[in-house]
């Protein structure tokens, strides 16, 4: 089975600061794979480095470049501008016709239920809205892999709930799914896998059952003990 | 105290009169001084944007000369202009010196580093900020500028103030291109200079309030534009997306 994505001995260095070291991984289409650690582990520079926004010092990665990705950031940017316009503009970045692109935005609005909402300022919507919004704009783009970076971390309880629905709601279709969380309880409801990171290093690559389960490196282990956060 | 009394006292007393000259005096500003920042700005916001994104070899060098440019002194800039200008200079033959255009060029050299310095200023931050997600979404380098400059338009419009502000202002450069000449080259800044040089205090004090409160008046016009745009703008103009489209199809799938 080809692998959508193939990194090895990956280091990526930012000056001093060394973000990744040594990593190796594969990671199949149709995979939920939950990347996990403390801050500054290396979870975000990991998803960045897999979606071609960061350069690998050394070491090699390989990606399908025929799958179409699509990221989604913590605190995504809404455009000044309407809903629909920040979903359509997704759109008409990848050469969609822009009004075209305006009508297909509103298919995405209605699938993340923000139809409603198209012609509000992106600005205005709330944090939870903001963050369906830009589930809306990744999902347009009809992508095989979606990455999350901490995709609920300043969401309240509701917010989340609706988020997390959406993701397990694109997974069911098909996508691959890769995402950061320190929600562990997230993480044993939407990851089919568990990728543990600790000061760059990739420590555990274990299925979520036997992630939660089994004998663990012991950083990891204390990580999930919630000792070390 | 007296001589503030007696300006302001002239001052409405001029306003209230409607006095021809001026009147005059008073458009010419306005119109030198809003063709410069129309030109500058024109220039200034492209070549901001893309300094903001770009990164090149002596990149840094062009940005310690952009901010050196920005204290240019402006009678510097006239003479520079009036020697470009002068009969025997390579822009002689344009016969513009002692001209309104010769005041608007150099007011425009005057303006364009600051526009182009804030402008970049505020593209960069925006896009240490922000250009990784519209990388993400497949946006090159000059795409990415026009978007984070068509979204950073209201922090902008203080960037226009800012360089009407220097160019209404300033006195050196008209002085020297314009010569000061009634009825042709005279405005505010250069009012003020001769009527100070002729000991009408109290008029040279009521022309530079005069200039105060026009400017004032421009920047609350601004600010209420601002303020009323920001609440109404609710979507991309019809426009926006044809004037940003001439690089989208260079542009492959993404990442």
């Amino acid at each position: 089975m080809t692998a959508l994505f193939e990194m090895n001995g990956v280091d990526v260095h930012f000056g001093k600061v060394r973000a990744l070291q040594a990593c190796a991984l594969r990671i199949h289409a149709g995979e939920r794979v939950a990347l996990v650690g403390s801050n500054g582990s290396g979870k975000s520079t990991l998803l960045r480095t897999l979606h071609g926004l960061v350069r690998p010092t050394s070491g090699t990665l390989q990606f399908d470049a025929a799958a179409r990705q699509a990221m989604l950031f913590q605190h995504p940017y809404m455009l000044r501008a309407s809903a629909q316009s920040n979903v359509a503009l997704g759109l008409w970045l990848r050469g969609v016709a822009w009004k075209e692109a305006r009508t297909l935005a509103l298919h995405a609005l209605e699938r993340v239920g923000l139809l409603g909402l198209a012609q509000r300022n992106a600005k205005a919507l709330s944090g939870g809205q903001q963050q369906r919004l830009a589930l809306a704009r990744a999902w347009a783009m009809r992508p095989q892999v979606l990455l999350l970076d901490e995709p609920t971390a300043s969401l309240d309880p509701g917010a989340k709930r609706e988020v997390e629905a959406l993701m397990e709601e694109f997974a069911q279709s098909g996508m691959t799914l890769i995402f950061s969380s320190h929600n562990l309880g997230q993480v044993k409801r939407l990851a089919s896998r568990v990728m543990y990171l600790e000061q760059g290093r990739l420590l555990a690559d274990l299925p979520t059952h036997d992630f939660f389960n089994g004998p663990l490196p012991p950083e990891a282990a204390i990580f999930v003990k919630g000792e070390r956060v | 105290m007296n001589t503030f009394s007696d300006s302001v006292s002239t001052a409405l007393s001029l306003i209230a009169s409607f006095d021809p000259l001026l009147g005059s005096i008073l458009l010419r500003s306005l119109a030198v001084s809003a063709c410069a920042c129309l030109l500058a700005c024109s220039a200034g916001l492209v070549l901001g944007a893309w300094l903001g994104v770009a990164r090149f070899r002596g990149r840094d060098a062009v940005l310690t000369l952009l901010n050196t440019l920005l204290a240019l002194p402006s009678v510097v800039v006239g003479l520079v202009v009036y020697l470009l200008l002068s009969r025997s200079g390579p822009l002689g033959f344009l016969g513009w010196l002692f001209s309104f255009n010769a005041m608007v060029l150099a007011q425009t050299l005057l303006v364009l580093p600051v526009v182009t310095a804030l402008v970049r200023q505020t593209i960069e931050d925006a896009d240490r900020l922000h250009g990784e997600q519209f990388q993400s979404l497949g946006a090159s380098g000059g795409t990415r500028s026009l978007l984070l400059l068509w979204d950073e338009r209201y922090t902008l419009l203080t960037v226009l103030i800012a360089a009407f502000g220097r160019a209404i202002s300033e006195v050196g450069a008209v002085m020297v291109v314009g010569g000061n000449i009634d009825g042709f080259t005279r405005v505010m800044t250069t009012a003020i200079a001769l009527e100070t040089s002729k000991g009408d205090l109290p008029l040279a004090l009521a022309l530079g309030l005069l200039l105060l409160a026009v400017v004032l008046l421009l920047n609350v016009l601004i600010a209420l534009v601002r303020r009323w745009r920001e609440r109404m703008d609710e979507d991309l103009p019809p426009g926006a997306a044809p004037l940003l489209a001439p690089q989208q199809h260079q542009r492959g799938t993404g990442p």
